[in-house]
């Protein structure tokens, strides 16, 4: 950009703000300025995600129930905290979900990084193909969902028919079986966030420099001794990094698996974003919910920092 | 080749050998993971019974009615009553005739977009708006407790949105925000502008101070400043926030499935419901599906560069 479209853009800005207003603010102090503008956005987030927060924390004492706004709402102290932590019905759905964020992480990790290993060799036309590769991870989860069910049908579906191609094993009803639900879910998922783990492969890998491998020549260590001592513990700090987000949304999931399966066969792939979402819209429990909702959030804050943590010492 | 030129070439560049394999497998998996997406968009082609074919149909005779039936209702007639319409006016109106049913009105595909189309654009203008301005604030004013104002508005990230959604619901409920595009667009300018915030201070902090430092030697305030030398640069910066900001709110599902029902109902939460007879019209949720991601291939291949930095809240830069 030239500097006369710079003075044209002052001047347009100028012109459109009235005197006396522009007096005001140019005659701010760093101080006043620094509030202005920090303050719209601090605003926003305390009425849209705080103070909902706390009404939630007030909630979770209540047996309130939405559906019924007549009704008298009693504080009925820990009640709702007790009956989550002592129903077995919910430690099932904690597994279901450590299931699908321990299988999905780890197969996106092998993938993601082994592809950016290859893509980082740079042969010809690697930039296009990687963001061929990337596009999946832009796209909408519920309607990611919603499209595998059809390519998931177990007699029509062009998952199974293709993988009848491979072994025989007849029709594959991987949304209806309850063997095979569980896997269908991290299948999509890693379909769908694998690109993400490669791009922050490939980030690590490129920030190494090279002399610490011509350094290792020097020293003559081979190939695996150079991929253990210098690649890998320089990608690893970006690979938590991956794991954290990627964790965390995971842990969260909801979208796309409510597409899927919500949640069934059964329950075999009703993670806690689910039974959430039955509890709070279903069954209006708002303050069984509310709790629910507090404690899931005290464990994504409490497992993030504690992952933080170790993050921190290995970037160290 | 010996394996001491092998070895030699691993230090900066791979062999040619290696990187044709590595290129081989890399295209494969490229390929593969563009299945799902391509057959997708072969189904949007299909008649209705092409697209539950056994075995499924690789080729097929292309026809549009998946895209008819995405955008318009229809009734099943009796032969006499057809016979007695006369004969077609449109070619839409015919083929849908051929499955003995007429069209009865347009469907609510093109609202839904369109609610689409105003919430993201409208919760992406307010998000990147606020951002650029708390992101100039943070990154060149020392503003008391920054760290934890920066951390406390990233980790509004990190609740469910389901928890978020209870108690938005009742206050939504209390203040008749519900199911209105104002509504959803505060929701989302609220949920985007923690990444807008976070990436947009990353570009800002890559503007050399010096700049602005010259402008206030010549006499700008701090605020003309702003205006006049720093938003300028910033402008990639904010039109790569823009798209991400624009991508989230164009994808999300649980705020849209929870607090909308009909008017402000965006595409996500729609789509599913896109029902024929007997069960899923996939012909139609697939043009439908083909539809709605289309724009958003499109500003990936736009954004390819800055992909890292939006996705990890400007953490990694290239």
């Amino acid at each position: 950009m030239t500097a006369r479209d710079r003075t044209s853009l002052a001047q347009k800005a100028a012109r459109a703000t009235p005197e006396p207003v522009a007096r005001r603010i140019r005659g701010l102090s760093d101080r006043a300025l620094a509030w202005l503008f920090i303050s719209p956005t601090i605003i926003l987030l305390l009425a849209i995600n705080i103070f909902p927060l706390i009404w939630t924390i007030y909630l979770s004492f209540t047996n309130y129930h939405a559906n019924r706004p007549n009704m008298n709402v009693r504080w009925i102290g820990l009640r709702n905290y007790q009956r989550i932590l002592g129903s077995e019905d919910i430690w099932g759905y904690l597994q279901v979900t450590a299931h699908f964020v321990f299988w999905t992480m780890v197969l996106q990790l092998l993938l993601g990084f082994g592809l950016a290993l290859l893509i980082n060799r740079n042969f010809r036309g690697s930039s296009f193909w990687t963001t061929v590769i990337l596009i999946p991870m832009m796209l909408s989860p519920a309607v990611v969902g919603t499209f595998w069910t059809y390519l998931y049908q177990p007699q029509t579906g062009i998952f199974s028919y293709i993988v009848n191609a491979f072994y025989d094993f007849g029709p594959l009803d991987m949304i209806g079986s309850v063997k095979l639900a569980p896997w269908a879910i991290v299948i999509v998922d890693t379909w769908m966030w694998t690109p993400y783990i490669l791009l922050l492969s490939l980030a690590g890998l490129r920030s190494i420099p090279d002399y610490l491998y011509e350094a290792a020549e020097i020293d003559r260590a081979n190939a695996w001794q150079k991929f253990w001592h210098i690649t890998f513990p320089r990608v690893l700090p970006f690979l938590m990094l991956a794991v954290l987000f990627r964790g965390i949304e995971n842990f969260k999931m909801f979208d796309m698996v409510a597409e899927l399966t919500s949640g069934g066969p059964g329950s075999t792939t009703e993670l806690v974003s689910i039974t959430l979402k039955r509890a709070a819209f279903e069954s209006w429990k708002t303050g069984y919910a509310s709790a629910f909702a507090v404690i899931l959030f005290v464990t994504v804050f409490g497992l993030g920092n504690i992952y933080v943590k170790a993050l921190n010492r290995v970037k160290r | 080749m010996t394996a001491n030129t092998n070895k030699a070439f691993s230090v900066s560049e791979a062999s040619g050998r290696s990187k044709a394999i590595a290129g081989a497998l890399v295209i494969l998996y490229a390929l593969v993971t563009m299945i799902p997406l391509a057959w997708i968009f072969l189904t949007g082609f299909k008649s209705p019974p092409d697209s539950i074919a056994y075995p499924p149909k690789v080729v097929f005779t292309p026809s549009l009615e998946g895209y008819v039936n995405l955008f318009t209702t229809r009734s099943r007639q009796t032969p006499e009553y057809l016979e007695s319409l006369g004969p077609p006016r449109t070619w839409y109106d015919k083929l849908v005739r051929e499955r003995n049913m007429v069209i009865t009105g347009p469907s609510r595909y093109k609202d839904r977009y369109v609610n689409s189309l105003v919430i993201g654009f409208g919760s992406t203008f307010l998000a990147v708006f606020l951002g650029t301005l708390a992101a100039y604030g943070f990154s060149r004013f020392k503003v008391p407790l920054k760290d934890d104002l920066l951390f406390f508005i990233l980790s509004t990230r990190m609740m469910p949105p389901i928890a978020v959604a209870i108690p938005i619901y009742l206050m939504y409920r209390q203040l008749g925000l519900s199911d209105t595009w104002l509504g959803m667009i505060l929701l989302y300018t609220a949920v985007n502008v923690s990444l807008a915030v976070w990436l947009l201070k990353g570009f800002v902090d890559e503007i050399p101070r010096e700049y602005e430092e010259a402008a206030v030697i010549d006499g700008y305030s701090r605020f003309q400043a702003f205006i006049k030398v720093v938003l300028p640069q910033m402008r990639a910066g904010i039109a790569a926030t823009a798209i991400f900001c624009l991508i989230f709110a164009w994808n999300e599902y649980a705020f849209a499935l929870l607090l909308t029902s009909g008017t402000a109902q965006t595409a996500p939460p729609f789509i599913p419901q896109i029902i024929g007879e007997g069960g899923l019209d996939w012909p139609a949720v697939a043009a439908g599906t083909t539809l709605f991601l289309v724009p958003i291939v499109f500003f990936t291949v736009l954004l390819r560069n800055q992909l890292l930095r939006g996705i990890t809240f400007g953490a990694v830069r290239k």
